[in-house]
C-alpha cells in the first residue's frame, strides 16, 4: 500500500511540519504521519510565536527557507516587537496568532508542497536494521519504509495529564497518548527520562469585564518574521491583549487545592521549566509577591476563546474555577477547558550528534520536545535542522550544521548535545555567546546564502539577500565619505544639550555617538536624505545597524576568530580517550558518552577544565 | 596552522641556577622583543643567531640579557620563538615577563608550546604523550600552588568578587531575557554602585597580586623568639649590617624591623619582631609571639630563635605545638650556642632539625641560610608555580580591571544594556580564568532564585 519514501517524518507539531517541508524542498519523498489529520501544527499552549531570543530563531527559520515565519505572518492576530529600547541585538519580533488559521496555514502551505504525503495513524515503533532506521511500523500495522525517519513526538511518548487528583492518559487533553517507541529503544540501549509541562485555563471572552484590565496593544508598524514580501494584516485591524493581576485572596484560594495538587503530592515527576512555572508555583516559591502578572490573549480573529497565560495549573477544576473568579475582570468568568499539567517521555539529547541523528541508530533523527526543549521555536528549528540532515543522509550528501556564532540554532543544538538539559530547555539571548552577531534583522544575511547552496532557500530569498548587501554598501559608502558641517548637526546637540562638534564630521563617525540614529541625521541634514538613494526602510536601518554598532560586531567577531581554532579542530570519531591518561576522571567520562566532534564543543562540555582539552589536543590525530 | 596571539614564559625555573630563560613564541614574539631591545634591530637579523644587549621599558634598564632568534618554522613551536636569557633573580624575571605582557603578549598556557610544536607538526606523537603527562602534573601543582597561594583572606574576596559579578551580570541579563516579565529591574545608580564595589575589589586583589607579590616582598620570614634570644643580632649577622639595635637589655627592638636579604637569586623578607614580655599571660610569653602575632599569620616560614641556655625542652614544645597547630612552616634556631655540644642535642632529644648557631661568633648562620632556600624552593612555597599563578591571575586581573572600566564606561554613556554585556562577558570569562568558568547557567540560576520569572 505504501511506496519507499526517502523521510518518513513522524508527528505534525511544529517540528514534524518544518521537517516535512525542509526534506520535501529539498526533493525528498516525505511522509508525514500523525495520530490526528485535524490537529497539524497545533499551538498547543499559547497562541504566539517568537518573543525574546525565539523571534530571533523565527527569523532564522525563515531565512533558511523555513514556513514558519511565513506561517505567522499569515495568521498573525497582533506583532510587537519586544526591546525596541535596548540595542538592535534584542530586538524581538512576537505575534499573537489566530490559533486556527496558523494550523489550517500550515496545513494548506505544507499540501502545497510537493512530495508531501500523509498518512493519519500512530507510529509504534521503527523498524531498524544493522543499527540503521529503514521505516516505521503503525498501530494500524502498516510496515512503512523509509531511508531516513524523523521523530518529532511532542508531549505524546506516554504522556500522561494531571488535573488535580485526576490523572489521564494523552497527549494533549483529550488526545490519545503514543506508546511503543520508548520501550523500542529503550530495549536498544537509549536512555529515556520524563520532563513535564503545563497549560493555563481557557476562558469565554463574553464573561470577562475588561473595563478592569489595562489595553496592551500591538505596534503600530508590522514588521512581521518572513523576509519575503508576505501579506500581512494592516496595524489598525490588530487585536489587543490585556494585562490583569492575581491578588492575596486568588493565592489563599488557590492554596486551598494545594492538598490535591499532584505537584505536591509527589504524583508527578518530571521536571517543569523554571521559566513556565505554574501559578501554585509561583505563590509557592515567592510568597512574598502580593500579585502575578496575567496576559489575557485571544485565540483569534472568530472565536471568543482566551488563553490566561501565567495561570498555567494543574490544580483541581473546581479550585481554578473559584480562584480565577477572583481576579479582577474575571468575576463571571466561564472556562472553557482547564489548565492541566503534563509528564512526556524525553530522550537526553546528549544522546544525539550535531545533525540531531541519534549516535546509536543511524538515518534516525529527533527533533522538538523529545530532545527535551519547550516551546514552538525552539521545536521547529530543529524539525528544519533535522529534516535537511535526514533528506542529506537519505541522498548520500554532506551534512548541515550551523555554528554557534552564525545562528540561535547553532547555539541550540550545540547546547543540547554537548551539555544535555535537564530541566525543558528554552533559548534566552544570553545563551548566545556572540549575541551582537546573531539578531534579529540580519537573520537573511547570515543565513540565506547557506541555505540557498543547499538547494533549500529560493531564488527569490537568495535576489533579496544580494540586493540587501548591494544597498547597505553603498549606503554605508555614502556616510563613510558624507561631511556634515558643525552648523548643520549642532542645534541638535543644543537641543538635547550634549557636547557641540567643532569640526565637520563623515556622517558615518557622528553615527557613532549614542544619541545620534540615522533618523536625526536625515532631519537636521536634508543634503544627507537627498543623497541617499531610494531604498526600503529596513535597509536604511540595516545600514544603520552595521554602521552604528561597528565597534561592537568587531569585537564578537574577534571573540569568533579565536575560538575558530577549536571549533575547526575535529576530533576522530574512533578516538580513544582511554589512552589520554593525564585527562581528569570527569572529563574522561563526559568525553566518553558525548563523544565530542570538535575540540571547541569538548571545551563546552560541563564539568571539563581547558587543561583537559590542552591535554587531548596533544593527544589528537591519534 | 597560524595562531593569532603570541605566548610567553618562563622556561627556566626560576631561583636556582644564575640564569633564567624567558621564551616568546607567535606572530608578534620578535616584533615585541625588538620594542625592548633598542640596541639593535631585531627584526633585520638571520634566525638562528644571538644578540647581547640591554632590555629596557622606556626607560628603566630591565637586565642586560642575550636574545636568542628562531624564525617560523626552525624553531620549537614552529612559529616566531625569541628566548631571553637573563640573569636568574625571580624579581628581574617576573619584572620582564610583565613587560612583555604589557606590549601584547599572554602568558602561556601550561604545555602551550609543546601543544603549538604538536599541532605545527613539530612533535610526533610518543613526545608530545611524554609532555602530556608533564603538563597535567604542572597544571595540577600550579592549581594546588594557587589554591595555597590564595590563602584565607584572597579566597573569600574572590568568591565574594566572584558572587558581586555573576549578580552584576545576572541584573543585566534579567533586563535583556526577561524584558516583558513583571520584576524589578535593577535602575542604573544601583548598577552603577555595583560596578565601582566591583572595581574596588579588583583593585584589592590587584595590589596584593601586583608584580607577583611574593616575588616583590620575597618570601615572608618572621623571626620570633623571646625577648633577648638574640634576634636583632641574627638579623644583623645574616645581613652583614648593623642595623637593628642590639643591646643586652630585654626589649630593646621597639618595633618591628623588616629587612631583604637575597638568599641564591631568591628575596627574603626578614621581619625582627619584638620580642615583648606579656606579664599577665605567662603562655605567650614564654614563647614571645604577643605583638609578632599578626607578622607570623602573613609569614611563608617562621623563624623560631631561642637561647639554648634559658630554653627548656618544654617550652620549645610549646612553641612548636603553637606552630603546628596554626599549620606554620617553621625552621627551630637554637641561638648562643658556644661551641658544637651534644648537650644541646640532648636536651632537646625529642625535637629533631634543630639548628644550632651563633648569631653573635657568626657560627653556623650560613646553615640557616641554607634552610631558608631548601624551605623556599622546594617547599610548598614553590617558587616556579608562585610566579606562574601570580602572573597568570594579574593578567587576569588586569584585564578584568579593563573590562570594569569599560562597563562602567558604557553605563554613564547610557550605552544599551546588551552592548554592556558584552564588556560583562569578557570580564565573566577573565574571572573565570581564576576561579572557574562562569556560565550562563550561574546567571540563569541567580535570576530564576531571585525573581519570579514565567507565565
Amino acid at each position: 500500500m505504501f511506496q519507499e519514501y526517502d523521510v518518513i517524518v513522524v508527528g505534525a507539531g511544529h517540528a514534524g511540519c518544518e521537517a516535512a517541508a525542509s526534506a520535501a524542498n529539498l526533493g525528498s519523498t516525505v511522509l508525514l504521519i500523525t495520530m490526528n489529520m485535524q490537529t497539524i501544527a497545533q499551538m498547543s499552549c499559547n497562541p504566539a510565536m517568537g518573543g525574546i531570543a525565539k523571534g530571533q530563531i523565527v527569523r532564522e527559520i525563515d531565512a533558511l527557507g523555513g514556513y514558519s515565519g511565513i506561517v505567522t505572518d499569515k495568521s498573525m492576530i497582533q506583532f510587537r516587537m519586544l526591546n525596541r529600547s535596548k540595542g538592535p541585538a534584542m530586538w524581538s519580533p512576537r505575534a499573537q496568532s489566530d490559533r486556527m488559521l496558523f494550523a489550517t496555514t500550515w496545513r494548506e502551505m505544507l499540501e502545497q508542497t510537493e512530495r508531501v504525503d500523509f498518512y493519519q495513524d500512530m507510529v509504534q515503533s521503527i523498524i531498524i536494521k544493522n543499527d540503521k532506521a529503514c521505516g516505521v511500523v503503525t498501530g494500524m500495522g502498516h510496515r512503512i519504509h523509509s531511508k531516513s525517519v524523523v521523530v518529532t513526538s511532542g508531549t505524546f511518548l506516554n504522556g500522561v495529564i494531571h488535573i488535580g487528583e485526576k490523572r489521564l492518559g494523552g497527549g494533549r487533553i483529550s488526545e490519545k497518548a503514543a506508546t511503543g517507541i520508548t520501550e523500542q529503544l529503550v530495549e536498544l540501549g537509549f536512555e529515556s527520562d520524563r520532563l513535564k509541562t503545563g497549560t493555563p485555563p481557557r476562558v469565554d471572552s463574553r464573561s470577562l469585564d475588561y473595563s478592569k484590565m489595562e489595553e496592551q496593544k500591538g505596534d503600530d508598524e508590522i514588521v512581521g518574521f518572513s523576509y519575503l514580501p508576505v501579506e500581512k494584516i494592516k496595524a489598525s485591524q490588530q487585536r489587543s491583549c490585556h494585562i490583569t493581576y492575581t491578588n492575596s485572596e486568588v493565592h489563599e484560594m488557590l492554596k486551598t487545592g494545594f492538598d490535591r495538587s499532584p505537584m505536591y503530592q509527589g504524583r508527578i515527576e518530571g521536571v517543569g521549566p523554571r521559566y513556565c512555572p505554574s501559578i501554585e508555583d509561583k505563590i509557592n516559591r515567592f510568597a512574598e509577591r502580593e500579585r502575578h502578572q496575567l496576559f489575557v490573549e485571544p485565540e483569534g480573529w472568530n472565536t471568543v476563546e482566551i488563553y490566561v497565560n501565567g495561570f498555567s495549573t494543574s490544580l483541581p477544576e473546581d479550585v481554578q474555577n473559584q480562584a480565577l473568579r477572583m481576579v479582577p475582570g474575571f468575576e463571571k468568568c466561564k472556562i472553557f477547558r482547564p489548565g492541566y499539567a503534563i509528564e512526556y517521555d524525553f530522550f537526553p539529547p546528549t544522546q544525539l550528534t550535531y545533525t540531531l541523528e541519534t549516535k546509536l541508530i543511524s538515518n534516525l533523527f529527533f527533533a522538538g520536545q523529545i530532545n527535551g526543549t519547550t516551546g514552538y521555536e525552539e521545536a521547529a528549528c530543529q524539525g528544519l535542522m533535522a529534516g535537511i540532515n535526514a533528506h542529506q543522509k537519505a541522498a548520500n550528501l554532506s551534512p548541515f550544521v550551523l555554528k554557534r556564532n552564525e545562528a540561535y540554532i547553532g547555539v541550540l543544538i550545540d547546547d543540547l548535545i554537548s551539555k544535555g538539559t535537564d530541566e525543558p530547555y528554552r533559548m534566552f539571548t544570553s545563551r548566545a555567546e556572540y549575541r551582537t552577531l546573531l539578531r534579529q534583522d540580519n537573520a537573511d544575511l547570515r543565513l540565506t546564502e547557506l541555505s540557498y547552496r543547499l538547494g533549500l532557500a529560493s531564488q527569490e530569498r537568495m535576489e533579496m539577500v544580494k540586493i540587501k548587501n548591494d544597498s547597505v554598501s553603498t549606503l554605508k559608502a555614502i556616510f563613510a565619505s558624507f561631511s556634515i558641517e558643525p552648523q548643520e548637526i549642532n542645534p541638535y546637540f543644543q537641543e538635547i544639550d550634549s557636547a557641540l562638534v567643532t569640526e565637520k564630521q563623515k556622517a558615518a563617525k557622528l553615527l557613532l555617538r549614542p544619541n545620534v540614529t540615522l533618523s536625526t541625521l536625515l532631519q537636521y541634514v536634508p543634503r544627507l536624505a537627498n543623497a541617499l538613494p531610494d531604498v526600503p526602510f529596513d535597509i536604511l536601518e540595516q545600514a544603520e545597524i552595521q554602521m552604528k554598532y561597528e565597534r561592537y560586531i568587531e569585537k564578537e567577531e574577534e571573540l569568533v576568530q579565536r575560538m575558530s581554532q577549536l571549533e575547526n579542530m575535529i576530533i576522530p570519531n574512533a578516538f580513544d580517550y582511554d589512552k589520554v591518561t593525564a585527562i581528569s576522571n570527569e572529563a574522561l567520562q563526559k568525553f566518553k558518552k558525548i563523544k565530542p566532534q570538535t575540540l571547541g564543543q569538548a571545551s563546552r562540555i560541563s564539568g571539563v577544565n581547558p587543561s583537559d582539552v590542552q591535554i587531548l589536543m596533544v593527544f589528537m590525530g591519534r | 596552522m597560524g595562531w593569532e596571539d603570541t605566548i610567553v614564559a618562563l622556561a627556566t625555573p626560576p631561583g636556582i641556577g644564575a640564569i633564567g630563560v624567558i621564551r616568546l613564541s607567535g606572530k608578534n614574539a620578535i616584533i615585541i622583543v625588538n620594542e625592548l631591545f633598542p640596541s639593535k634591530n631585531l627584526l633585520q637579523q638571520a634566525t638562528h643567531t644571538l644578540h647581547v644587549g640591554f632590555l629596557k621599558s622606556n626607560i628603566e634598564v630591565l637586565d642586560e640579557v642575550v636574545v636568542a632568534l628562531y624564525k617560523n618554522p626552525k624553531s620549537y613551536t614552529g612559529e616566531d620563538v625569541v628566548e631571553i636569557s637573563c640573569h636568574g633573580s625571580p624579581f628581574i624575571q617576573e619584572k620582564i615577563l610583565q613587560t612583555i605582557i604589557q606590549n601584547g603578549c599572554r602568558i602561556a598556557k601550561p604545555g602551550e608550546f609543546t601543544q603549538r610544536a604538536f599541532l605545527n607538526g613539530k612533535l610526533d606523537l610518543t613526545q608530545a604523550e611524554a609532555v602530556a603527562d608533564l603538563i597535567a602534573s604542572n597544571t595540577e601543582a600550579s592549581r594546588n600552588a594557587a589554591l595555597q597561594n590564595i590563602r584565607g583572606g584572597f579566597s573569600n574576596i574572590l568568591s565574594v568578587l566572584r558572587e558581586e559579578l555573576i549578580k552584576f551580570s545576572a541584573l543585566i541579563e534579567l533586563e535583556l531575557d526577561f524584558s516583558e516579565e513583571d520584576v524589578a529591574f535593577a535602575d542604573r545608580k544601583q548598577l552603577n554602585e555595583l560596578i565601582q564595589k566591583l572595581q574596588g575589589t579588583t583593585a584589592i586583589l590587584l595590589q596584593s597580586f601586583s608584580l607577583g607579590n611574593v616575588i616583590k616582598n620575597g618570601v615572608q620570614v618572621a623571626i620570633i623568639g623571646k625577648p633577648n634570644a638574640g634576634k636583632s643580632t641574627l638579623l644583623n649577622t645574616l645581613l652583614n649590617e648593623n642595623r637593628a639595635i642590639v643591646s643586652e637589655i630585654a626589649g630593646t627592638t621597639r618595633d618591628t624591623i623588616e629587612e631583604v636579604l637575597n638568599i641564591d637569586g631568591i628575596l627574603f623578607r626578614l621581619i625582627d619582631t619584638a620580642g615583648i614580655r606579656n606579664q599577665t599571660d605567662d603562655v605567650i610569653e614564654s614563647i614571645g609571639v604577643q605583638r609578632s602575632y599578626d607578622t607570623m599569620a602573613k609569614a611563608d616560614i617562621v623563624l623560631y630563635l631561642f637561647d639554648v641556655n634559658t630554653t627548656s625542652s618544654e617550652d620549645l614544645m610549646t612553641a612548636i605545638n603553637e606552630f603546628e597547630s596554626k599549620q606554620l612552616k617553621y625552621i627551630l634556631v637554637g641561638n648562643k650556642v658556644d661551641e658544637e655540644d651534644n648537650l644541646f642535642h640532648k636536651k632537646y632529644l625529642n625535637v629533631s632539625d634543630i639548628l644550632f648557631i651563633s648569631a653573635k661568633e657568626n657560627r653556623a648562620v650560613n646553615k640557616v641560610k641554607q634552610h631558608l632556600f631548601a624551605e623556599a624552593v622546594q617547599g610548598n612555597i614553590n617558587q616556579e608555580a608562585t610566579i606562574i599563578t601570580n602572573a597568570r591571575h594579574y593578567e587576569a586581573l588586569q584585564k578584568l580591571a579593563v573590562s570594569l572600566l569599560e562597563i562602567e564606561q558604557g553605563l554613564s554613556n547610557n550605552i544599551a544594556s546588551d552592548l554592556i554585556a558584552l564588556d560583562i562577558r569578557q570580564a565573566l570569562h577573565f574571572l573565570g580564568e581564576i576561579t572557574g568558568e562562569i556560565t550562563n547557567e550561574d546567571q540563569l540560576d541567580y535570576i530564576f532564585s531571585k525573581f519570579c520569572i514565567g507565565k
